[in-house]
């Protein structure tokens, strides 16, 4: 590993919050990202991930708190959405320098490495969702950034597809020692070289190590063992619900000002329709994680590890 | 040099179609083209302000261009009604106000037609040295601003995630359609700056394989349109401003026929709607 405990951090999120029309976005964000790290969100739709990337990179300006990026940092990102118009005539090869000047050989290296050197002339607009998530992550990998942030990188990539984009991170985060902040676009699944996992639901809602691949009986049967290696499962429940206003509504049907160490988990306002039939599998809790209802994960309190 | 009046259109034609090709490709692969037309629509009332303070014409416009765009970006900023209707609201209000202003004039009388069509034929010398001036200065900074406002047009989080400025970029951008607006106003007219805005720069999409191929095709397509309009307009005695947008549009049509890379336009246009987002 390439990591060192003492190195400066190259962001600092501290008690970070976003507000737009009166509503906050997200609040109270407290993490950091150290180069050769992976740092996963997750959380819900709405849970304030995008919005928590953004700030972290400078995009936005938080409303609350403070982040501090090291000096000079350079970024390279890969936003979740990206539409561009017809109008524009874009290959491939003429993204790679979209924002700044490459040599030959640096952009040659970054599409062979994504697996689409042979579309280097093709036009972006002809590219396949898959294609075109690929285009985008070798553009922001073929200027060396120091921070990688990821905003969903895997999504319309087939499942082999998908695989191979998360070994290719890993590599890349071997390689150069970048820090990477990824946005998972499914609520359970992050990368098994995740260091961290920060799940959002408004706020912090809990962090922690994700246990080595899910021994998840379900998951090694849908998707094998190879893929076991790739992914972990990360899987939770939520019971309370941030109101607009910002305080919290318990699933007791209490309120509150704010979140307490033993609220529990959060339950997604609109309803994530998948809570009811996961398990808590590798579901790890920091310090911080206010989970301290841990009798609800019975027959699973022997695999939690605790990262102090 | 240019005694002839007819080469003097041609001289400040040509020069104002070099200008608008680069910045016409912004406008619509930014989907701005309601934003070039409320400029040019607030450009009557800098008319009026250049009568009623006996201001200098080119500048008022400008003064006034630039003040709307910088409403609209607070406006926007404030995010309360869709660009769209903030556009609507910004052009049709500088537009009336332009004419209430001038009806209150009764001192003066202005030829409206002029303003709406521009008089490309009865362009000076010092003109040309302006549309030569401005667009030389135009050029140099879309060049320099070229990398942050392709990027930004692209998207405009990356562009500020990777360091760049998108929102003096587009300040900037904005700062040089005023600039040409004012500058192409007397020549080709208030109505017509933003067809020739559009559509070199819709012509040249067909044939560009790259941002920068496109710019520069669209600088090519527009003086053909200027050179084509103004000899039609000699040849059949037709209004010179309106001949060159039918040249223009001319172009494009020709650019529509299936030749050479036979559907790919087709497809292409299929492509747009069935994208990824």
């Amino acid at each position: 590993m390439l990591r060192t405990p003492d190195q400066k951090p190259l962001v600092l999120m501290n008690n970070a919050g976003v507000r737009r029309n009166g509503r906050w976005l997200v609040r109270g964000v407290e993490f950091s990202i150290s180069p050769a790290e992976i740092v996963t969100l997750i959380g819900p739709n709405g849970s304030g991930k995008s919005t928590t990337a953004k700030a972290a990179i400078g995009v936005l300006k938080p409303d609350e708190g403070w982040v501090e990026r090291k000096p000079g940092l350079k970024v390279g990102y890969v936003p979740q959405k990206l539409a561009i118009d017809w109008t524009l005539p874009l290959t491939v090869e003429r993204l790679m320098t979209l924002t700044g000047p490459l040599k030959g050989r640096e952009v040659e290296a970054a599409l062979h490495s994504t697996g689409i050197a042979h579309l280097a002339h093709a036009e972006v607009q002809h590219l396949s969702g898959g294609e075109f998530q690929r285009a985008l992550l070798a553009r922001a990998i073929a200027r060396k950034p120091d921070l990688l942030v990821l905003d969903e990188p895997v999504q319309g990539v087939d499942f082999s597809g998908e695989i191979a984009l998360y070994d290719l991170i890993k590599s890349i985060r071997n390689q150069t020692g970048c820090g990477i902040l990824l946005i998972s676009h499914d609520l359970h699944v992050v990368m098994a070289e995740t260091d961290t996992v920060i799940c959002l639901n408004g706020h912090v809602c809990c962090r922690g190590t994700p246990q080595m691949v899910s021994q998840s009986p379900e998951y090694l049967k849908l998707f094998g063992s190879r893929a076991a290696k790739t992914l972990a499962v990360y899987s939770h429940d939520h019971d309370h619900t941030h109101l607009p206003d910002g305080r919290v509504l318990h699933a007791d049907g209490s309120i509150t000002e704010h979140c307490h160490p033993d609220d529990g988990h959060h339950h997604d306002a609109h309803g994530h329709d998948d809570h009811s039939d996961h398990d808590h599998t590798d579901h790890l809790h920091g310090p911080d994680c206010g989970c301290s209802q841990h009798s609800r994960l019975q027959g699973f309190d022997t695999k939690e590890t605790r990262r102090v | 040099m240019f005694d002839d009046f007819f080469t003097r259109a041609l001289v400040a034609g040509i020069g104002l179609a070099i200008t608008v090709g680069p910045l016409g490709c912004f406008v619509i692969w930014r989907r701005m083209a309601y934003f070039g037309d409320t400029m040019a629509h607030s450009a009557l009332l800098g008319v009026a302000l250049s009568l009623l303070f006996n201001l200098n014409l080119m500048l008022s416009v400008f003064i006034v261009a630039a003040a709307v765009s910088l409403l609209l970006l607070l406006l926007q900023k404030r995010g309360a009604l869709s660009t769209d209707a903030l556009l609507g609201i910004l052009s049709h209000s500088a537009l009336s106000i332009g004419l209430v202003m001038v009806a209150f004039m009764s001192w003066v009388r202005i030829d409206l037609v002029g303003f709406l069509f521009g008089d490309i034929l009865a362009v000076s010398e010092a003109d040309i040295d302006l549309v030569w001036g401005g667009g030389i200065l135009v050029l140099f900074a879309i060049v320099y601003l070229w990398r942050p406002l392709l990027a930004s047009t692209v998207n405009p989080e990356l562009a500020e995630a990777e360091g760049l400025q998108p929102e003096r970029a587009r300040l900037y951008f904005m700062l040089l359609m005023a600039l040409v607006i004012a500058i192409a106003m007397k020549i080709v007219g208030i109505l017509l700056i933003t067809s020739l805005l559009i559509i070199p720069a819709a012509t040249a999409r067909r044939f560009a394989t790259s941002p920068e191929i496109m710019a520069v095709l669209a600088s090519v397509i527009g003086v053909l349109a200027v050179t084509g309009g103004l000899f039609g307009s000699l040849h059949f005695d037709t209004p010179s401003g309106p001949s060159i947008v039918v040249a223009a549009m001319g172009l494009f049509v020709l650019s529509l026929l299936p030749f050479g890379r036979n559907g790919e336009t087709e497809t292409a246009i299929h492509s747009t709607h069935g994208g990824h987002h």
